[in-house]
């Protein structure tokens, strides 16, 4: 049906798909499976007129065709489902997907659209009411709206870019009950994932990129999850992290009642109420848009707090600034780390004492000592394998992985008492993900309090050894490690109180 | 990636430093070729435009201290608007806070006792007046989040008729019956100059030690790194706890300070005593901007960049005597010029690659060459 044949995309200094051949067949899921920048996205930006390839030839039902923009693609029959939703959020999930799409009268242009709508969503099992406002919509319920504009276009084939990322594991078994009634009826599937248990779940084949490259292409029935990792990584890599009881301390972060406004004005935190402990690890998990990052910005500083304390060691430092808080040992580790982690223009050596740039040694009275800096810096780099030519170069020459390390290296030098990590390995590759998880392991040896939050429910059943979940801005529910799996959690998740 | 043509546009992160010259160097010539179509229109020969030009300025020794003369302002208010543009704070009012600089000076010039101390405190006035005509934009946008350029921008013409009122009113000279501006200030409150020129050193010198002591400020100093990472990225500057507010302020001081320090100078160096606006300023503050961009955020380059515009102005004033043109020539060669800078500003964000003829081969199998050199190892577009 489809064939892609030796695809390559250069981008200046990397090259993100290099020969690649894929073949997707009618009523096919096919995975493409692989690390960040293995080269998904930007095979599927080619197949769906983002990119046009350097070389390279696209096939679709025996014949060629070039595809220049989305316009062409949808032509072709062919639609995606990105990542991050292209939805007006104040407009009705009619309105958006009447947006667009041809042949609909001027003058109202949903008024005939909702039926087909309504038809498509209960053969699909995409059930979401046409009149509701985007903004009210559940993520889950956004991807679906995503799914049916996309359908709704006469798509045969269909694009998911890591469709799950968003979805509790609920959610996730029924958006593959949706993919297999489209599989019934001949669609394709292309179906984007770095996550082993759902390509072998869903899939019928599965394609290995590693590099840009194509590893292997092989049918999922009987797969070996091991050998799959193997090809992923390119070598071994340990399935089942050792999890080793830890024996928590004194408390040194506690939460009493702590409510926040979100960006949006509305309350984002309405009483949450949690204590962290010298040498533990508390997990956070959530679907995105709980509380969790609010929560993260009242600890660090950057956030007020409309009510409740926060207590570091006993201390009352409720709504006070952030530098007085990383003088008092909280380190962060932000969300997003090229907004706010560095300063992309200035050296890694002074993205190295953002924090700490005006203590001794790197300061005397108003004046900045370059050696000081320099040498820290040069320690830092070595201390956390930091890969870059040198302290002076700027840090937006760093990869993901390397930002990540500068940023580790600055927040945990100091020997911080509480560790606050958001999302710390959210787009890392397996190396540099497998050094964050060992320092914030190192840290919790060390006797730090950690607060990790994270939407990747493996890493915090990995690292964390107590859970609290966050929905609609509250602690549904709190658990040790041993007693959570991905199904307590996700009901707690989805509300459902423990 | 775009496609012009047989030239292929690449994006990248950032330019090298001779992209940048050539590109502004570019900016400039293109500049000179438009005003060489507008001096055609006015009949008069583009080359005998530019050949005047050149002989009354670059060839003739005498106008040396002019172009320096000319130099003095557009440095103070240059090197400062540097740093208020590093900090992110868009400010177009040089001309208002160099007008309230003079203003401050005459103040101290005509109403405190004349001696030794004339100088100093005369500088001093003119920076404070300056400065605070700054920072009143500067309270506005941190306390109120109003656009600076805006308010920046109408602090010139409250300025302009501040001075106005000022030596038509109250400070209007006894002596001068009908002319509109004040008496002339005490002899202790003149500026030395060099002899046989209007260059008043002592603020020529300030000028260049605030352009060394800024570029020290920027490179080696906690003040100078806060406003570094609070221009370069504010979301970080929060992170790291950096006070938005305390930064901006000392950035917006130091900046408006300055442009009322060139205030100071023109009114105790050159005319003594305060008189109108356009007199005091030949547009400085305006031209300051273009001085700061040229300078691309590098206190020192700022030095260069004022003796560009100086000569410009110069030339400006020997095109109107020589070839009785109008001096608003030189303003419209500013205007081209910053045009043409901020036009080609998109320009820096990519590099030119030559691919060959349409239609033949592929694009990234032709080699990189020639400009497509600056700039190389950008990985930014790197993709999952």
């Amino acid at each position: 049906m489809l064939e892609l044949r030796q695809i390559t995309k250069r981008f200046p200094g990397v090259v993100a798909n290099d020969g690649v051949t894929l073949q997707v067949a009618p009523g096919e899921v096919h995975a493409l499976l692989g690390e960040n920048g293995a080269g998904k996205t930007t095979l599927v930006s080619v197949l769906y007129g983002l990119h046009q390839p350097d070389a390279g030839e696209i096939w679709l039902e025996g014949q060629r065709v070039r595809i220049r923009s989305p316009r062409d693609a949808l032509r072709l029959g062919i639609g995606m489902v990105p990542q991050h939703f292209l939805l007006i959020r104040r407009h009705t999930v009619v309105e958006n997907v009447a947006l667009g799409l041809p042949g609909e009268p001027f003058v109202r242009p949903t008024r005939r659209l909702e039926p087909r709508l309504l038809d498509l969503a209960t053969r699909y099992g995409l059930g979401v009411d046409p009149r509701a406002r985007v903004a009210d919509l559940s993520p889950s319920e956004q991807q679906r709206v995503e799914i049916l504009k996309v359908l709704l276009r006469g798509a045969r084939i269909l694009i998911l870019d890591e469709p799950t990322s968003v979805l509790t594991p609920q959610e996730v078994r029924g958006l593959f009950e949706v993919l297999r009634r489209m599989r019934r009826d001949g669609h394709a599937v292309v179906f984007i994932s770095h996550k082993l248990d759902e390509v072998t779940a869903i899939a019928d084949r599965i394609t290995v990129l590693r590099r840009g490259r194509v590893v292997a292409t092989l049918p999922a029935e009987g797969v070996d999850r091991r050998a799959l990792a193997r090809m992923m990584v390119g070598r071994d890599v340990e399935m089942q992290p050792v999890r080793r009881r830890s024996t928590p301390g004194d408390v040194v972060l506690r939460v009493e009642g702590l409510r926040a406004v979100g960006p949006r004005g509305v309350d984002a935190l309405r009483g949450v109420s949690l204590v962290v402990r010298a040498g533990e690890i508390l997990g956070i998990a959530g679907v995105a848009g709980n509380g969790q990052r609010e929560l993260v910005e009242v600890l660090t500083g950057l956030r007020r707090a409309t009510a409740g304390r926060v207590l570091l060691a006993g201390r009352d430092v409720t709504n006070r600034p952030a530098r007085l808080l990383h003088d008092l040992g909280v380190a962060h580790i932000p969300e997003d780390r090229l907004r706010d982690g560095i300063v992309a223009t200035m050296s890694v050596a002074e993205n190295l004492v953002l924090r700490r740039y005006r203590h001794r040694p790197f300061a005397r009275g108003p004046l900045l000592d370059p050696r000081a800096v320099a040498a820290f810096a040069r320690q830092v780099i070595a201390e956390y394998e930091i890969a870059t030519p040198g302290p002076e170069v700027p840090a937006r020459l760093l990869s993901g992985g390397n930002v990540q390390r500068l940023i580790l290296g600055r927040e945990l030098a100091g020997r911080p008492t509480l560790v606050v990590a958001a999302h710390p390995t959210a787009g890392l590759d397996v190396a540099a993900t497998e050094q964050v998880h060992a320092r914030l392991r190192q840290c919790r040896a060390q006797g730090a309090a950690v607060l990790l939050v994270s939407e990747d429910l493996d890493e915090i059943l990995a690292l964390a050894d107590r859970i609290a979940v966050f929905f609609g801005g509250e602690v549904a529910g709190e658990l040790p490690v041993d007693e959570a799996d991905p199904e307590r959690l996700g009901l707690l998740m989805m509300g459902h109180r423990a | 990636m775009k496609r012009l043509g047989p030239v292929v546009l690449e994006p990248v992160t950032a330019p090298s430093g001779g992209w940048v010259l050539v590109v502004s160097a570019g900016a400039v010539a293109a500049a000179l070729a438009t005003s060489a179509v507008l001096f055609w229109t006015f009949g008069l020969s583009p080359a005998g435009v530019y050949r005047a030009m050149f002989a009354g300025t670059l060839a003739d020794p005498r106008a040396a201290p002019e172009i320096v003369r000319q130099t003095t302002p557009l440095l103070l208010c240059g090197v400062g608007l540097v740093v208020a543009f590093r900090a992110q704070f868009w400010n177009i009012g040089a001309e208002g806070q160099l007008l309230a600089g003079a203003v401050g000076a005459t103040g101290v010039a005509l109403f405190v006792p004349a001696g030794p101390w004339s100088v100093p405190l005369l500088f001093a006035a003119g920076f404070a007046a300056g400065a605070a005509w700054g920072l009143l934009p500067a309270w506005l946008r941190l306390g109120l989040e109003v656009n600076e350029v805006i308010t920046t921008l109408m602090m010139n013409y409250i300025a302009l008729f501040l001075v106005e009122w000022l030596i038509h009113g109250p400070w209007k000279g006894r002596g001068v019956f009908g002319f509109a501006y004040t008496d002339t200030f005490p002899e202790a409150a003149w500026l030395p100059v060099v002899p046989g020129t209007h260059i008043h050193w002592p603020t020529l010198a300030v000028g260049l030690l605030a352009a060394g002591g800024l570029a020290f400020l920027l490179a080696r100093t906690r003040l100078g790194f806060e406003i570094r990472v609070l221009g370069q990225n504010p979301h970080a500057a929060r992170y790291a706890g950096i006070d938005p507010v305390r930064t901006s302020l000392a950035a917006v001081v130091l900046s408006a300070g300055l442009a009322g320090l060139a205030g100071a100078g023109e009114v105790a160096g050159i005319h003594h005593k305060l008189l109108a606006p356009s007199q005091v300023s030949a547009g400085y503050g305006y031209a300051a901007i273009i001085v700061a961009w040229l300078a691309r955020g590098h206190p020192l380059a700022a030095v260069l960049t004022a003796l560009f515009l100086g000569w410009i102005f110069t030339s400006g004033d020997v095109m109107k005597v020589s070839l009785q043109l109008p001096f608003q020539v030189t303003l419209m060669f500013n205007g081209l010029i910053l045009f043409f800078l901020i036009g080609s500003e998109r320009l820096l964000a990519y590099r030119v690659r030559w691919a060959g003829p349409p239609g033949h081969g592929l694009p990234a199998l032709a080699p990189a060459g020639g400009e497509g050199a600056a700039a190389t190892g950008a990985s930014g577009a790197r993709r999952t």
